[in-house]
């Protein structure tokens, strides 16, 4: 897991760190949010949201209202997130079956949810669960209802892979995750918003130019007049 | 006079036939009924179609299920675990089928298998590769692909309270897929940590009403899975 930037952009000090990249996406999470974070970098965003905003988050497993971590001498193994690992309740949670859980995600009732990515498209489709390869084993969890389902999906990635490759593409080359789903994209080097015409950059990390943003990416980008 | 509460889990479990489909409830460890699966691993039915979200972890419960070659096909949403390589081995091999289901789409056929459903129609996995040979149609403007109600003969669940009626609730994250997998299965047979008078639980708290319920085991300190993975135990 890459801690910044650095690997991906060796001979070049810019853009955002994991932590800012987190706290970027934060900035667009309204007070009042029923949000989804999906596993590894964005559960950095639950630190990072703004003072005096309320964020209420939901865990598939059938938990809305999740807390920190535990303390040691506090965990319940019975009481974990979607990613397995032991959380707590905040005051005014509930609990609920996996129905009931996915019906809060289909039926359109959570706001937001962050997820990662390895690849997105052009149109705004979203890559995130198989490369496809012969032999893995699929596994696909809660991926494919969220992104159905929940109102605004927000993808926290790196920009390109560890080896450099781009993740913003015209066309996803892995099985697809859903469709035109991803309204935001929040990665080192960028924020990024679909539109109808096409990827509109709405803002460069510190010391990225266009021609840096375009070089790492493989579809055209919008720059709206006087962005950048 | 009605009383579900059975012996023990041998008792609770005899009937497993060969070719059975077993319902388990749990996500991860939470909500897993580690007692009653290492009963139907004593019992020996073989050639099962088990449906949970997970395939277990470490070589006990589910994992120790699977690895002991009774289970012919599982249907879950993300077979793979850090700490387990058995279905993965198994899979790999060929000698386990999977049907790859999204988590909340295995939850709705479940529902709807026990709500009396045979299909519904739902926009997740529509344009993936998940979706393909199954029917769609559109409402509106926006593709739905059409998915089965799912139901089992049994179902292998982990309660925190029940009476004799069948009435049960849960611990937290432990109730997951065990409301809906009640309604669904032919033959629901749940662990309970507490076993309660009838009125002890108020009906106004109750989560699954007792006719969903056939079988009670009272199972007052059941293990943790996660406990034995890291003691690294297995079964049997």
């Amino acid at each position: 897991m890459m801690e910044n930037n650095t690997a991906q952009h060796p001979s070049k000090q810019i853009g955002w760190t994991r932590e800012q990249m987190a706290k970027r996406a934060a900035q667009d999470i309204p007070d009042g949010a029923y949000v989804n974070l999906g596993i590894g970098m964005p559960e950095l965003i639950v630190k990072h949201i703004p003072e005096g905003r309320e964020v209420i988050y939901h865990t598939e497993n059938g938990l809305l209202g999740m807390g920190d971590s535990p303390a040691p001498s506090e965990i319940d193994p019975e009481l974990i997130n979607a990613g397995k690992k032991p959380v707590t309740a905040i005051a005014g949670a509930a609990y609920f079956h996996h129905a009931d859980s996915f019906a809060m995600i289909r039926g359109g009732h959570i706001d937001i949810c962050v997820l990662g990515a390895m690849q997105v498209s052009q149109s705004g489709d979203l890559a995130n669960w198989s490369t496809g390869e012969a032999g893995a084993i699929p596994a696909v969890g809660g991926a494919m209802d969220l992104v159905a389902g929940v109102k605004r999906i927000f993808v926290l990635t790196q920009h390109t892979t560890k080896q450099g490759q781009a993740k913003i593409v015209h066309q996803c080359s892995y099985p697809l995750t859903g469709q035109g789903v991803v309204a935001r994209i929040y990665t080192d080097l960028a924020v990024i918003k679909k539109t109808g015409d096409g990827l509109e950059v709405v803002e460069l990390a510190p010391g990225v130019s266009p021609q840096y943003l375009i070089e790492h990416t493989e579809c055209e980008l919008i720059f709206p007049k006087g962005s950048a | 006079m009605i009383n579900k509460r059975v012996a023990d889990v041998h008792d609770a479990v005899k009937d497993i036939f060969d070719g059975a489909t077993v319902m388990v409830g749990g996500f991860g460890e939470a909500g897993s009924p580690i007692e009653l699966l290492h009963a139907l691993i004593d019992h020996g039915a073989r050639d099962l179609t088990v449906v949970n979200n997970n395939t277990g972890s470490g070589h006990v419960g589910l994992a120790a299920l699977i690895e002991n070659k009774q289970v012919r096909k599982m249907i879950c949403s993300f077979p793979r675990t850090a700490n387990s390589t058995v279905f993965p081995d198994l899979y790999r091999a060929g000698e386990i089928e999977l049907e790859l289901v999204p988590q909340g789409t295995l939850a709705e056929r479940i529902r709807a298998g026990g709500a009396g459903i045979p299909a519904f129609y739902t926009a997740t996995s529509v344009n993936t590769p998940l979706a393909e040979g199954k029917e769609l149609r559109s409402f509106g403007d926006r593709q739905f692909v059409l998915e089965m109600g799912l139901t089992a003969d049994f179902a292998l669940l982990k309660s925190q309270q029940a009476d004799r009626h069948g009435n049960l609730t849960y611990n937290k994250t432990a109730r997951n897929f065990a409301p809906i997998m009640a309604m669904a299965a032919a033959t629901t047979i749940v662990q309970t940590s507490q076993y309660l008078e009838a009125g002890q639980i108020d009906p106004e708290h109750v989560i699954t009403p007792g006719l969903f319920v056939n079988r009670i085991v009272y199972i007052p300190s059941p293990a943790h899975e996660s406990e034995l993975v890291a003691a690294n135990r297995s079964y049997p």
